[in-house]
Protein backbone atom coordinates (compact mmCIF):
# COMPACT_ATOMS: atom_id res chain seq x y z
CA UNK A 1 0.00 0.00 0.00
CA UNK A 2 1.31 3.43 -0.67
CA UNK A 3 1.40 5.61 2.22
CA UNK A 4 -0.08 9.17 1.12
CA UNK A 5 0.53 10.56 4.88
CA UNK A 6 3.84 9.53 6.56
CA UNK A 7 5.73 11.14 9.18
CA UNK A 8 9.35 10.19 9.97
CA UNK A 9 10.73 10.32 12.93
CA UNK A 10 9.31 13.98 14.03
CA UNK A 11 9.90 15.41 16.71
CA UNK A 12 9.36 18.63 18.91
CA UNK A 13 10.22 20.60 22.03
CA UNK A 14 8.84 23.94 23.67
CA UNK A 15 11.82 25.32 25.71
CA UNK A 16 12.94 22.12 28.18
CA UNK A 17 9.39 20.19 27.26
CA UNK A 18 9.75 17.69 24.96
CA UNK A 19 6.30 17.19 23.45
CA UNK A 20 6.85 14.64 20.64
CA UNK A 21 9.94 12.66 20.69
CA UNK A 22 10.23 10.98 17.55
CA UNK A 23 6.88 9.31 16.24
CA UNK A 24 6.93 7.58 12.72
CA UNK A 25 3.56 6.70 11.02
CA UNK A 26 1.89 6.31 7.73
CA UNK A 27 -1.86 6.10 6.15
CA UNK A 28 -2.37 4.83 2.75
CA UNK A 29 -5.45 5.25 1.07
CA UNK A 30 -8.37 3.82 2.11
CA UNK A 31 -7.63 3.77 5.74
CA UNK A 32 -8.42 5.63 8.44
CA UNK A 33 -5.75 5.74 11.64
CA UNK A 34 -7.08 6.41 14.92
CA UNK A 35 -4.26 8.46 16.38
CA UNK A 36 -4.59 8.24 20.55
CA UNK A 37 -3.61 9.27 23.84
CA UNK A 38 -3.97 10.82 27.07
CA UNK A 39 -4.18 14.76 27.32
CA UNK A 40 -0.95 16.30 26.98
CA UNK A 41 0.89 12.90 25.12
CA UNK A 42 1.68 15.51 22.01
CA UNK A 43 -1.40 14.31 19.80
CA UNK A 44 -2.67 17.84 18.93
CA UNK A 45 1.76 19.18 18.22
CA UNK A 46 2.16 15.95 16.29
CA UNK A 47 -0.74 16.73 14.22
CA UNK A 48 0.24 20.62 13.44
CA UNK A 49 3.05 18.87 12.88
CA UNK A 50 1.56 16.73 9.86
CA UNK A 51 -0.81 19.38 8.42
CA UNK A 52 2.36 21.62 8.03
CA UNK A 53 1.39 24.24 10.69
CA UNK A 54 4.20 23.77 13.22
CA UNK A 55 7.53 22.76 11.91
CA UNK A 56 9.23 20.00 13.73
CA UNK A 57 12.42 20.33 15.27
CA UNK A 58 13.63 16.97 13.68
CA UNK A 59 12.38 14.56 11.39
CA UNK A 60 9.95 14.69 8.32
CA UNK A 61 7.08 14.69 7.24
CA UNK A 62 5.40 13.63 3.55
CA UNK A 63 2.30 14.12 1.78
CA UNK A 64 1.69 12.10 -1.32
CA UNK A 65 5.72 11.97 -0.99
CA UNK A 66 5.48 15.61 -1.30
CA UNK A 67 7.75 17.24 1.48
CA UNK A 68 5.85 19.46 3.41
CA UNK A 69 7.99 22.00 4.36
CA UNK A 70 10.24 21.71 1.37
CA UNK A 71 7.40 22.29 -1.10
CA UNK A 72 4.12 23.25 1.22
CA UNK A 73 1.94 24.46 -1.16
CA UNK A 74 2.03 21.68 -3.10
CA UNK A 75 1.81 19.64 -0.01
CA UNK A 76 -1.28 21.58 1.29
CA UNK A 77 -3.29 21.62 -1.98
CA UNK A 78 -4.03 17.75 -1.06
CA UNK A 79 -4.49 18.14 2.26
CA UNK A 80 -8.00 18.66 3.86
CA UNK A 81 -7.35 19.95 7.96
CA UNK A 82 -9.80 20.13 10.92
CA UNK A 83 -7.41 22.02 13.61
CA UNK A 84 -8.58 20.83 17.54
CA UNK A 85 -12.08 22.94 18.48
CA UNK A 86 -12.59 23.77 14.31
CA UNK A 87 -12.03 27.39 14.41
CA UNK A 88 -13.85 29.23 12.37
CA UNK A 89 -14.12 32.87 10.88
CA UNK A 90 -17.26 33.98 13.32
CA UNK A 91 -18.20 36.76 11.43
CA UNK A 92 -18.63 34.95 7.93
CA UNK A 93 -21.53 33.32 6.63
CA UNK A 94 -20.99 29.47 6.31
CA UNK A 95 -21.33 30.18 2.41
CA UNK A 96 -18.79 32.98 2.32
CA UNK A 97 -16.53 30.65 4.15
CA UNK A 98 -16.54 27.74 1.70
CA UNK A 99 -16.13 30.01 -0.73
CA UNK A 100 -13.03 31.33 0.49
CA UNK A 101 -11.52 28.19 1.58
CA UNK A 102 -12.19 26.73 -2.13
CA UNK A 103 -11.12 30.36 -3.23
CA UNK A 104 -7.78 29.93 -1.74
CA UNK A 105 -7.10 25.73 -2.58
CA UNK A 106 -7.61 27.31 -6.21
CA UNK A 107 -11.17 26.35 -6.77
CA UNK A 108 -13.30 29.09 -8.85
CA UNK A 109 -16.48 29.00 -11.06
CA UNK A 110 -18.97 26.47 -11.63
CA UNK A 111 -16.17 23.94 -9.93
CA UNK A 112 -15.99 26.35 -6.80
CA UNK A 113 -19.56 26.27 -6.84
CA UNK A 114 -19.98 21.86 -7.05
CA UNK A 115 -17.24 21.38 -4.22
CA UNK A 116 -19.36 24.17 -2.06
CA UNK A 117 -22.46 22.27 -2.66
CA UNK A 118 -21.08 18.67 -2.29
CA UNK A 119 -19.14 19.46 0.54
CA UNK A 120 -22.62 21.43 2.61
CA UNK A 121 -24.84 17.85 1.34
CA UNK A 122 -22.42 15.57 2.74
CA UNK A 123 -22.01 17.58 6.10
CA UNK A 124 -25.56 18.22 6.10
CA UNK A 125 -25.31 22.45 6.40
CA UNK A 126 -28.49 23.14 4.07
CA UNK A 127 -30.49 24.82 7.11
CA UNK A 128 -27.57 27.11 8.03
CA UNK A 129 -26.01 28.00 4.38
CA UNK A 130 -26.78 32.04 4.82
CA UNK A 131 -26.05 31.96 8.96
CA UNK A 132 -23.16 34.01 10.47
CA UNK A 133 -20.49 31.08 12.04
CA UNK A 134 -20.48 32.66 14.84
CA UNK A 135 -24.35 31.95 15.81
CA UNK A 136 -23.99 28.04 14.84
CA UNK A 137 -24.43 25.40 17.40
CA UNK A 138 -21.23 23.75 18.60
CA UNK A 139 -22.20 20.60 15.77
CA UNK A 140 -23.48 22.53 12.91
CA UNK A 141 -19.73 24.69 13.84
CA UNK A 142 -18.00 21.56 13.78
CA UNK A 143 -19.49 20.32 10.51
CA UNK A 144 -18.57 23.92 8.28
CA UNK A 145 -14.91 22.99 9.88
CA UNK A 146 -15.23 19.19 8.20
CA UNK A 147 -17.12 20.68 5.46
CA UNK A 148 -13.89 23.19 4.84
CA UNK A 149 -11.34 20.04 4.67
CA UNK A 150 -13.08 18.17 2.36
CA UNK A 151 -14.75 20.00 0.17
CA UNK A 152 -11.63 19.79 -2.43
CA UNK A 153 -11.64 15.84 -2.07
CA UNK A 154 -8.11 15.66 -0.69
CA UNK A 155 -5.94 12.90 -0.66
CA UNK A 156 -4.94 13.25 3.03
CA UNK A 157 -7.35 14.83 5.68
CA UNK A 158 -6.46 15.55 9.24
CA UNK A 159 -8.69 15.17 11.97
CA UNK A 160 -7.81 16.66 15.37
CA UNK A 161 -10.41 15.60 18.08
CA UNK A 162 -13.28 15.73 14.79
CA UNK A 163 -16.47 14.56 17.53
CA UNK A 164 -15.02 16.17 20.50
CA UNK A 165 -17.61 17.99 22.24
CA UNK A 166 -20.79 16.63 20.17
CA UNK A 167 -23.52 14.95 21.21
CA UNK A 168 -23.90 11.10 19.95
CA UNK A 169 -26.23 12.14 17.00
CA UNK A 170 -23.83 14.87 15.91
CA UNK A 171 -21.19 11.92 16.70
CA UNK A 172 -22.65 9.32 14.19
CA UNK A 173 -23.13 11.91 11.08
CA UNK A 174 -19.28 12.90 11.46
CA UNK A 175 -18.27 8.77 12.10
CA UNK A 176 -20.00 8.05 8.96
CA UNK A 177 -19.02 10.86 6.94
CA UNK A 178 -15.31 9.81 8.01
CA UNK A 179 -16.17 5.93 6.45
CA UNK A 180 -17.63 7.51 3.83
CA UNK A 181 -14.18 9.92 2.71
CA UNK A 182 -11.93 6.60 3.62
CA UNK A 183 -12.91 5.28 0.54
CA UNK A 184 -11.00 7.48 -1.41
CA UNK A 185 -8.84 9.35 1.01
CA UNK A 186 -6.02 8.41 3.79
CA UNK A 187 -7.33 9.93 6.89
CA UNK A 188 -6.00 10.66 10.48
CA UNK A 189 -8.16 10.99 13.56
CA UNK A 190 -6.62 12.05 16.84
CA UNK A 191 -9.09 11.04 19.86
CA UNK A 192 -9.57 10.48 22.98
CA UNK A 193 -12.57 9.28 23.12
CA UNK A 194 -11.85 5.28 23.07
CA UNK A 195 -15.75 3.97 21.91
CA UNK A 196 -15.47 5.70 18.47
CA UNK A 197 -12.18 3.51 17.52
CA UNK A 198 -13.65 0.32 16.60
CA UNK A 199 -16.12 2.32 14.60
CA UNK A 200 -14.58 4.69 12.73
CA UNK A 201 -10.77 3.25 12.74
CA UNK A 202 -9.30 0.57 10.78
CA UNK A 203 -5.72 0.67 12.71
CA UNK A 204 -4.99 2.64 16.15
CA UNK A 205 -1.33 4.08 16.78
CA UNK A 206 -1.50 5.06 20.68
CA UNK A 207 0.95 7.54 21.93
CA UNK A 208 2.09 8.61 25.48
CA UNK A 209 4.71 11.40 26.60
CA UNK A 210 5.50 12.19 22.54
CA UNK A 211 6.29 8.36 21.83
CA UNK A 212 4.38 5.68 19.66
CA UNK A 213 3.86 2.73 22.49
CA UNK A 214 1.21 0.95 20.71
CA UNK A 215 0.55 0.42 17.02
CA UNK A 216 -1.80 -2.42 15.17
CA UNK A 217 -5.65 -2.87 14.52
CA UNK A 218 -7.84 -1.95 17.48
CA UNK A 219 -8.77 -5.86 18.76
CA UNK A 220 -4.73 -6.29 18.56
CA UNK A 221 -4.26 -3.66 21.05
CA UNK A 222 -7.17 -4.47 22.84
CA UNK A 223 -5.55 -7.69 24.19
CA UNK A 224 -2.39 -6.10 25.41
CA UNK A 225 -4.08 -5.81 29.03
CA UNK A 226 -2.59 -7.06 32.04
CA UNK A 227 -2.64 -10.49 33.06
CA UNK A 228 -6.18 -11.66 34.58
CA UNK A 229 -7.98 -8.56 32.90
CA UNK A 230 -10.61 -8.96 30.63
CA UNK A 231 -9.24 -7.48 27.21
CA UNK A 232 -10.66 -4.09 26.39
CA UNK A 233 -9.36 -1.41 24.37
CA UNK A 234 -10.11 1.42 27.58
CA UNK A 235 -7.79 -0.96 29.34
CA UNK A 236 -4.85 -1.31 27.31
CA UNK A 237 -4.91 2.35 26.84
CA UNK A 238 -4.62 2.81 31.02
CA UNK A 239 -1.98 0.28 30.43
CA UNK A 240 0.01 1.05 27.97
CA UNK A 241 -0.35 4.86 28.51
CA UNK A 242 0.73 4.65 32.05
CA UNK A 243 3.23 1.66 32.15
CA UNK A 244 4.35 1.47 28.72
CA UNK A 245 6.37 5.14 29.26
CA UNK A 246 9.11 6.66 29.64
CA UNK A 247 11.79 5.05 27.73
CA UNK A 248 9.88 2.20 26.69
CA UNK A 249 11.06 0.98 23.25
CA UNK A 250 8.66 -2.50 23.60
CA UNK A 251 5.06 -1.09 22.83
CA UNK A 252 6.90 0.75 19.48
CA UNK A 253 8.89 -2.85 18.41
CA UNK A 254 5.44 -4.49 19.12
CA UNK A 255 4.20 -2.78 16.81
CA UNK B 1 -2.93 34.83 -7.08
CA UNK B 2 -6.35 33.60 -6.68
CA UNK B 3 -5.62 32.58 -2.91
CA UNK B 4 -4.01 35.70 -2.30
CA UNK B 5 -6.79 37.85 -3.82
CA UNK B 6 -9.23 35.87 -1.88
CA UNK B 7 -7.47 36.79 1.60
CA UNK B 8 -7.60 40.26 0.20
CA UNK B 9 -11.76 40.48 -0.01
CA UNK B 10 -12.11 38.44 3.33
CA UNK B 11 -10.07 41.14 4.91
CA UNK B 12 -11.42 44.07 3.91
CA UNK B 13 -15.06 42.37 4.01
CA UNK B 14 -13.90 41.65 7.45
CA UNK B 15 -13.44 45.67 8.44
CA UNK B 16 -16.72 45.99 7.50
CA UNK B 17 -18.10 43.10 9.05
CA UNK B 18 -18.33 45.61 12.69
CA UNK B 19 -19.53 48.86 13.00
CA UNK B 20 -15.83 49.33 14.14
CA UNK B 21 -14.88 50.02 10.37
CA UNK B 22 -17.01 52.65 10.59
CA UNK B 23 -16.37 53.76 13.83
CA UNK B 24 -12.80 54.64 12.84
CA UNK B 25 -13.21 56.43 10.19
CA UNK B 26 -15.82 58.97 11.27
CA UNK B 27 -13.39 59.65 14.10
CA UNK B 28 -10.47 60.38 11.55
CA UNK B 29 -12.51 62.22 9.36
CA UNK B 30 -13.75 64.24 12.62
CA UNK B 31 -10.13 64.41 14.08
CA UNK B 32 -8.70 65.75 10.24
CA UNK B 33 -11.61 68.39 10.10
CA UNK B 34 -10.70 69.87 13.59
CA UNK B 35 -6.62 69.91 13.11
CA UNK B 36 -7.45 71.31 9.49
CA UNK B 37 -9.99 74.28 10.40
CA UNK B 38 -9.17 74.82 14.39
CA UNK B 39 -5.75 73.77 15.18
CA UNK B 40 -4.28 74.46 11.64
CA UNK B 41 -6.08 77.77 11.33
CA UNK B 42 -7.11 77.52 8.44
CA UNK B 43 -9.33 80.65 8.11
CA UNK B 44 -6.80 82.15 9.94
CA UNK B 45 -4.50 81.89 6.65
CA UNK B 46 -6.22 82.96 4.06
CA UNK B 47 -5.20 80.53 1.60
CA UNK B 48 -7.00 77.61 -0.23
CA UNK B 49 -5.14 74.77 0.21
CA UNK B 50 -4.73 71.69 2.74
CA UNK B 51 -1.27 72.36 3.87
CA UNK B 52 -2.74 72.59 7.53
CA UNK B 53 -4.45 68.77 6.92
CA UNK B 54 -1.16 67.73 5.40
CA UNK B 55 0.42 69.02 8.33
CA UNK B 56 -0.77 66.68 10.61
CA UNK B 57 -1.94 64.01 8.58
CA UNK B 58 1.63 61.83 9.65
CA UNK B 59 -0.26 62.04 13.44
CA UNK B 60 -3.47 61.02 12.31
CA UNK B 61 -2.28 58.42 11.02
CA UNK B 62 -0.08 57.57 13.96
CA UNK B 63 -3.74 56.70 15.42
CA UNK B 64 -5.62 55.31 12.79
CA UNK B 65 -2.97 52.87 11.25
CA UNK B 66 -2.36 50.62 14.54
CA UNK B 67 -6.48 50.62 14.82
CA UNK B 68 -6.21 49.09 11.36
CA UNK B 69 -3.12 46.83 12.29
CA UNK B 70 -4.28 45.49 15.30
CA UNK B 71 -6.54 42.81 14.28
CA UNK B 72 -4.78 41.36 11.70
CA UNK B 73 -3.05 38.83 13.54
CA UNK B 74 -3.85 38.84 17.06
CA UNK B 75 -7.27 37.87 15.89
CA UNK B 76 -6.41 34.89 14.18
CA UNK B 77 -4.54 33.42 17.01
CA UNK B 78 -7.06 34.45 19.60
CA UNK B 79 -9.66 32.44 17.74
CA UNK B 80 -7.28 29.83 16.18
CA UNK B 81 -7.88 30.52 13.14
CA UNK B 82 -3.85 31.38 12.16
CA UNK B 83 -3.77 27.53 12.03
CA UNK B 84 -6.55 27.37 9.15
CA UNK B 85 -5.69 30.15 7.20
CA UNK B 86 -1.66 28.72 7.44
CA UNK B 87 -2.22 25.32 6.60
CA UNK B 88 -4.15 26.28 3.68
CA UNK B 89 -2.31 25.84 0.13
CA UNK B 90 -0.30 29.46 0.55
CA UNK B 91 3.14 30.83 1.58
CA UNK B 92 3.11 32.76 5.18
CA UNK B 93 4.31 35.60 3.01
CA UNK B 94 1.42 35.71 1.00
CA UNK B 95 -1.06 35.76 3.67
CA UNK B 96 1.12 38.57 5.43
CA UNK B 97 1.45 40.78 2.29
CA UNK B 98 -2.38 39.88 1.22
CA UNK B 99 -3.41 41.46 4.89
CA UNK B 100 -1.51 44.03 4.81
CA UNK B 101 -2.59 45.24 1.21
CA UNK B 102 -6.27 44.70 2.88
CA UNK B 103 -5.35 47.15 5.57
CA UNK B 104 -3.67 49.47 3.34
CA UNK B 105 -6.60 49.50 0.84
CA UNK B 106 -8.94 50.13 4.13
CA UNK B 107 -6.64 53.19 4.66
CA UNK B 108 -7.20 54.51 1.47
CA UNK B 109 -11.02 54.51 2.21
CA UNK B 110 -10.23 56.73 5.42
CA UNK B 111 -8.16 58.58 3.35
CA UNK B 112 -10.95 59.09 0.39
CA UNK B 113 -13.40 60.04 2.92
CA UNK B 114 -11.64 63.26 4.26
CA UNK B 115 -12.97 64.55 0.53
CA UNK B 116 -15.18 67.08 2.42
CA UNK B 117 -12.02 68.66 3.02
CA UNK B 118 -10.71 68.54 -0.54
CA UNK B 119 -13.76 69.96 -1.91
CA UNK B 120 -14.11 72.71 0.52
CA UNK B 121 -10.57 74.25 -0.50
CA UNK B 122 -11.79 74.05 -4.28
CA UNK B 123 -14.83 75.74 -3.51
CA UNK B 124 -13.47 78.45 -1.40
CA UNK B 125 -10.54 79.04 -4.13
CA UNK B 126 -8.29 77.42 -6.58
CA UNK B 127 -5.76 75.33 -5.10
CA UNK B 128 -2.85 73.28 -6.73
CA UNK B 129 -4.67 70.02 -7.10
CA UNK B 130 -1.50 68.35 -8.31
CA UNK B 131 -0.10 68.82 -4.96
CA UNK B 132 -2.61 68.24 -2.97
CA UNK B 133 -2.55 65.00 -4.80
CA UNK B 134 1.19 63.91 -3.92
CA UNK B 135 -0.08 64.69 -0.18
CA UNK B 136 -2.62 62.38 -0.25
CA UNK B 137 -0.15 59.82 -2.06
CA UNK B 138 2.71 60.79 1.00
CA UNK B 139 0.39 59.97 3.14
CA UNK B 140 -0.73 56.68 2.01
CA UNK B 141 2.19 55.53 1.46
CA UNK B 142 3.23 56.72 5.09
CA UNK B 143 0.12 54.81 6.22
CA UNK B 144 1.49 51.86 4.32
CA UNK B 145 4.91 51.88 6.52
CA UNK B 146 3.01 52.87 9.63
CA UNK B 147 0.48 49.35 9.22
CA UNK B 148 3.34 47.34 8.15
CA UNK B 149 5.24 47.72 11.32
CA UNK B 150 1.97 47.94 13.02
CA UNK B 151 0.73 44.69 11.65
CA UNK B 152 4.35 42.86 12.76
CA UNK B 153 3.33 43.85 15.88
CA UNK B 154 -0.25 42.70 15.43
CA UNK B 155 1.59 39.24 15.27
CA UNK B 156 3.18 39.40 18.78
CA UNK B 157 0.35 38.92 20.99
CA UNK B 158 -3.18 37.20 20.61
CA UNK B 159 -4.58 40.36 22.64
CA UNK B 160 -5.89 43.17 19.81
CA UNK B 161 -5.56 46.00 22.82
CA UNK B 162 -2.31 45.27 23.27
CA UNK B 163 -1.54 45.10 19.39
CA UNK B 164 -2.88 48.43 20.03
CA UNK B 165 -0.55 49.43 21.93
CA UNK B 166 3.01 48.56 20.82
CA UNK B 167 1.92 48.95 17.17
CA UNK B 168 1.32 52.68 18.28
CA UNK B 169 4.85 52.23 20.08
CA UNK B 170 6.61 51.35 17.48
CA UNK B 171 5.10 54.22 15.00
CA UNK B 172 5.77 56.54 17.84
CA UNK B 173 9.31 55.93 17.45
CA UNK B 174 8.95 55.85 13.72
CA UNK B 175 7.77 59.24 13.42
CA UNK B 176 9.25 60.98 16.32
CA UNK B 177 12.76 60.05 15.23
CA UNK B 178 12.33 62.65 12.35
CA UNK B 179 10.78 65.56 14.58
CA UNK B 180 13.31 68.35 15.25
CA UNK B 181 13.02 67.62 19.16
CA UNK B 182 14.24 64.17 18.99
CA UNK B 183 16.85 64.58 16.40
CA UNK B 184 17.97 67.61 18.47
CA UNK B 185 18.29 64.88 21.61
CA UNK B 186 20.00 62.18 19.34
CA UNK B 187 22.34 63.96 17.76
CA UNK B 188 23.95 65.17 21.27
CA UNK B 189 23.85 61.97 22.54
CA UNK B 190 24.84 59.40 19.56
CA UNK B 191 27.72 60.17 17.08
CA UNK B 192 26.44 61.82 13.72
CA UNK B 193 26.14 59.40 11.77
CA UNK B 194 23.87 56.97 13.55
CA UNK B 195 21.67 60.54 14.17
CA UNK B 196 21.67 60.85 10.44
CA UNK B 197 20.29 56.92 9.72
CA UNK B 198 18.12 57.64 12.36
CA UNK B 199 16.60 60.67 10.82
CA UNK B 200 16.76 59.19 7.19
CA UNK B 201 14.19 56.00 8.16
CA UNK B 202 12.00 58.14 10.01
CA UNK B 203 8.77 58.44 8.76
CA UNK B 204 8.56 62.50 8.48
CA UNK B 205 11.91 63.04 6.63
CA UNK B 206 10.17 61.49 3.42
CA UNK B 207 6.76 62.74 4.04
CA UNK B 208 7.00 66.48 4.46
CA UNK B 209 8.78 66.70 1.52
CA UNK B 210 6.13 65.24 -0.46
CA UNK B 211 3.12 66.76 0.58
CA UNK B 212 4.88 69.85 -0.19
CA UNK B 213 4.77 68.76 -3.59
CA UNK B 214 8.80 67.33 -4.43
CA UNK B 215 8.65 63.80 -4.63
CA UNK B 216 12.13 62.48 -4.92
CA UNK B 217 12.90 59.12 -6.20
CA UNK B 218 14.61 58.66 -2.96
CA UNK B 219 11.07 59.00 -1.07
CA UNK B 220 9.42 56.28 -2.87
CA UNK B 221 12.24 53.76 -2.87
CA UNK B 222 12.04 54.41 1.21
CA UNK B 223 8.23 54.07 1.45
CA UNK B 224 8.92 50.21 -0.76
CA UNK B 225 12.03 49.23 1.04
CA UNK B 226 10.18 50.18 4.82
CA UNK B 227 6.90 48.51 3.68
CA UNK B 228 9.18 45.37 2.84
CA UNK B 229 10.93 45.30 6.00
CA UNK B 230 8.16 45.54 8.02
CA UNK B 231 6.65 42.46 6.52
CA UNK B 232 9.80 40.77 6.18
CA UNK B 233 9.60 40.93 10.17
CA UNK B 234 5.64 40.05 10.18
CA UNK B 235 6.30 37.07 8.28
CA UNK B 236 9.25 36.11 10.81
CA UNK B 237 6.97 37.31 13.67
CA UNK B 238 4.47 34.59 12.34
CA UNK B 239 6.28 32.12 11.82
CA UNK B 240 7.93 32.39 15.35
CA UNK B 241 4.74 32.42 17.18
CA UNK B 242 3.24 29.84 15.52
CA UNK B 243 5.07 27.79 18.31
CA UNK B 244 3.80 29.34 21.15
Amino acid sequence: MDALLRLEDVRKSFGTITAVDGISLSVARGEVLGFLGPNGAGKSTTMKMASGFLRPDGGRVEICGIDVWARPVEAKRRLGYLPEGAPLYDEMTVRGFLKFCGAVRGLFGPGLKRAMEEAAERTHLAPVWGQSIGTLSKGFRRRVGLAQAIMHKPDVLILDEPTDGLDPNQKQVVRSLIRDMAKDSAIIVSTHILEEVPAVCDRVVIIAQGRVVAEGAAEEIAARVPKGEEPSLEAAFRHLTTTGVPGDKGGRAAA
Amino acid sequence: MRAFMAIVRRELAGYFATPIAYVFIVIFVTLAGVFTFQVGNFFARGVADLAPFFLYLPWLLLVLAPAVAMRLWAEERNSGTIELLLTLPLRTTQAVVAKWLAGWLFLGVGLVATFGLWATVNWLGTPDNGVIALGYLAGWATGGVLLAAGAAMSALTRNQVIAYVLAAAVCFILMSMGTPLVQEVLAGALPAPVAEALLAISVPSHYAGVAQGVLTLADVVYWLSMTAFWLFVNVLVVEWKKAA
